[in-house]
């Protein structure tokens, strides 16, 4: 029997490499979990039927001497990452039998890494949502407590890795979608800098905003996969050129903490949790001091202006045409709206409306223009921010996992869920969920760590450090 | 609301439509917050740092089929898309 519980992308590797299990093997493992648990938990909406034939080709790269880090490592991705041949709906009754009809390019990159991908998980639909209730194909639960949300949009790759049915997984973010499922599932999960990861082939919901993201159990594994998926793609426009991947050096050891944002709604437990994390920086030779970002506390109401916007224009391709859901009517128009009408789930025609809504003529300058205002402040203190600091910590979460079916009648207190995650998505800057412990009934606490744009590296090595002092 | 459902090509029921007006007074009072940041320069923020990525416009070979495009659509005669009349 192969132990998976503490495994990680190296010593995976090297037991492949040395022969102490094969590449099937290992997949037989997290395939074995798969079928004992994801029934309940519903992690997967599909398992590719091609997994033995990636599994081989795995095996041949070690035997001709071309693997790689990544080789062989079962690997779960989000529903809205396109790889051909396959569906990937979304989470979406609009996208139910939509197959892919290329590559997204990290999926590319992973092909050719040789990793195995296992299949793809649920999420809200069109990663609208803060806990994967929103799915067109029922909601994913919770491994640690199945009668808790495992967070959300990228609530199904998040539990297949908590739930042992993956080694990693990648996600996707546009504000807090695998930082905050990470933190509720007890895993490191880090959204990159904007225009790190191609977004080409990825199902857009905020193109301003949308990053993919990798989920591990530990900080080393997601920092393999992310070295191995950021470069630059021609193919996406807002992807950033080699020569523009600079970071800005260091100030020192310096973590800063924005004490004025917890003011209200944070959970006591959380906050306790938080303080003894940053006692253990401390420890670790970081200095903590308290920053101001006054814009901050207004991140969350800015992004709730521009996602609907991009939403509105990016969901209007789906008219029922060319291809997904299609419902008969008499006339065009009909069609159209009748086909989205019923393909799209309630947040998804919520959003689009509030997106129609300030992008109309005579509420535009009031709330889209103010909103990429507040957003281009936000952004330009945090920047001014890191000229004093290294870091900037909070919790990713001001709550712990809640319980499948709450907050779904109030859809601001689902938002608040992202209170702490909106500045990073509006700024472009890279954050990092890290577990910080667990509470007497085993639910995970976590830390955040935001760096300045491209040190990425920055968040590996502090990440590392907290890991070893836990 | 009935308004924002012809924009935005989307069908709603008189139940969904009273309820989405209850929702947006709620999203709406809460987003309305950001009225209150004082903001100094005027223009395009998004000019500031953003560039323009231009290419030239030729064709290229692509790793996707016709057939994979023509096998998704609701409906279709010989090769090609079938709407409803438009004109």
């Amino acid at each position: 029997m192969i132990a998976i519980t503490n495994l990680t992308i190296e010593t995976a590797h090297e037991n492949l490499k040395n022969g102490a299990y094969t590449c099937r093997e290992l997949l037989d493992v997290y395939l074995e979990n798969i079928k004992r648990r994801n029934k309940e938990l519903n992690a997967y909406l599909e398992i590719y039927n091609d997994v033995y034939e990636q599994a081989e080709i795995a095996t041949e790269k070690f035997k001709n001497g071309t693997a790689g880090l990544l080789t062989g490592i079962p690997f779960a991705i989000k529903d809205n990452i396109l790889l051909k041949g396959k569906i990937a709906s979304a989470g979406s009754r609009i996208l139910e039998n939509y197959k892919a009809t290329y590559d997204a390019t990290v999926m590319k990159c992973l092909k050719k890494a040789g990793a195995i991908v296992i299949g793809r998980t649920n999420m809200d639909e069109f990663a609208m949502g803060s806990s994967t209730q929103n799915s067109a194909f029922g909601a994913t639960r919770n491994p640690l407590d199945p009668s808790l949300v495992p967070g959300g949009s990228s609530g199904g790759s998040a539990a297949a890795v908590a739930g042992e049915m993956a080694l990693v997984a990648l996600g996707t973010e546009t504000c807090g979608s695998v930082r905050e499922p990470a933190a509720f599932c007890g895993l490191v999960g880090l959204k990159p800098t904007y225009g790190a990861l191609s977004r080409h082939g990825i199902i857009a919901m905020g193109n301003s905003l949308d990053q993919v993201s990798p989920f591990g159990k530990t900080v080393r594994d997601v920092e393999i996969i992310f070295k191995a998926l950021s470069q630059y793609d021609e193919e996406d426009s807002t992807s950033v050129p080699e020569d523009l991947r600079k970071g800005k050096n260091s100030a020192g050891k310096k973590i800063g903490v924005p004490w004025h944002l917890f003011k209200e709604g944070v959970d006591p437990s959380i906050m306790e949790n938080f303080k003894e994390s940053l006692e253990k920086f401390k420890k670790a030779g970081y200095e903590i001091l308290e920053i101001e970002t006054p814009t901050s506390k207004y991140s969350l109401a800015a992004y709730y202006i521009i996602m609907p916007a991009e939403v509105s224009t990016n969901l209007a391709r789906f008219d029922g045409m060319r291809y997904g859901y299609h419902e008969e009517a008499d006339n065009l128009l009909g069609v159209y709206k009748k086909s989205r009408a019923q393909g799209f789930g309630r947040e998804a025609r919520r959003r689009i409306l509030l997106g129609t809504y300030v992008l109309s003529h005579g509420y535009y300058d009031a709330y889209y223009n103010k909103a990429i205002k507040v957003r281009q402040k936000i952004r330009k203190e945090i920047m001014n921010t890191f000229e004093t600091v290294d870091l900037i910590a909070t919790p990713p979460a001001p709550f712990l996992p809640f319980k499948i079916g709450e907050k779904l009648e109030d859809p601001v207190a689902m938002y608040l869920c992202d209170v702490f995650n909106a500045p990073a998505n509006l700024s472009g800057t890279p954050s990092i969920a890290i577990p910080s412990g667990k509470n007497n009934k085993g639910l995970p606490f976590s830390i955040q760590l935001t760096a300045p744009h491209w040190r990425e590296d920055w968040l590996f090595e502090a990440g590392k450090k907290f890991e070893s002092i836990r | 609301m009935e308004r924002l459902a012809e924009l935005a090509r989307i069908e709603l029921t008189e139940e969904e439509k009273e309820s989405l007006l209850r929702d947006f007074d709620s999203i709406l009072a809460y987003v309305k917050q950001i009225e209150e940041v004082p903001i100094n320069s005027e223009g395009n923020p998004e000019a500031e740092e953003a560039r323009n990525v231009l290419r030239e416009d030729e064709p290229l070979n692509r790793d996707f089929s016709k057939e994979s495009i023509i096998s998704q659509f609701p409906d279709s005669r010989d090769g090609f898309l079938k709407v409803k009349k438009i004109l």
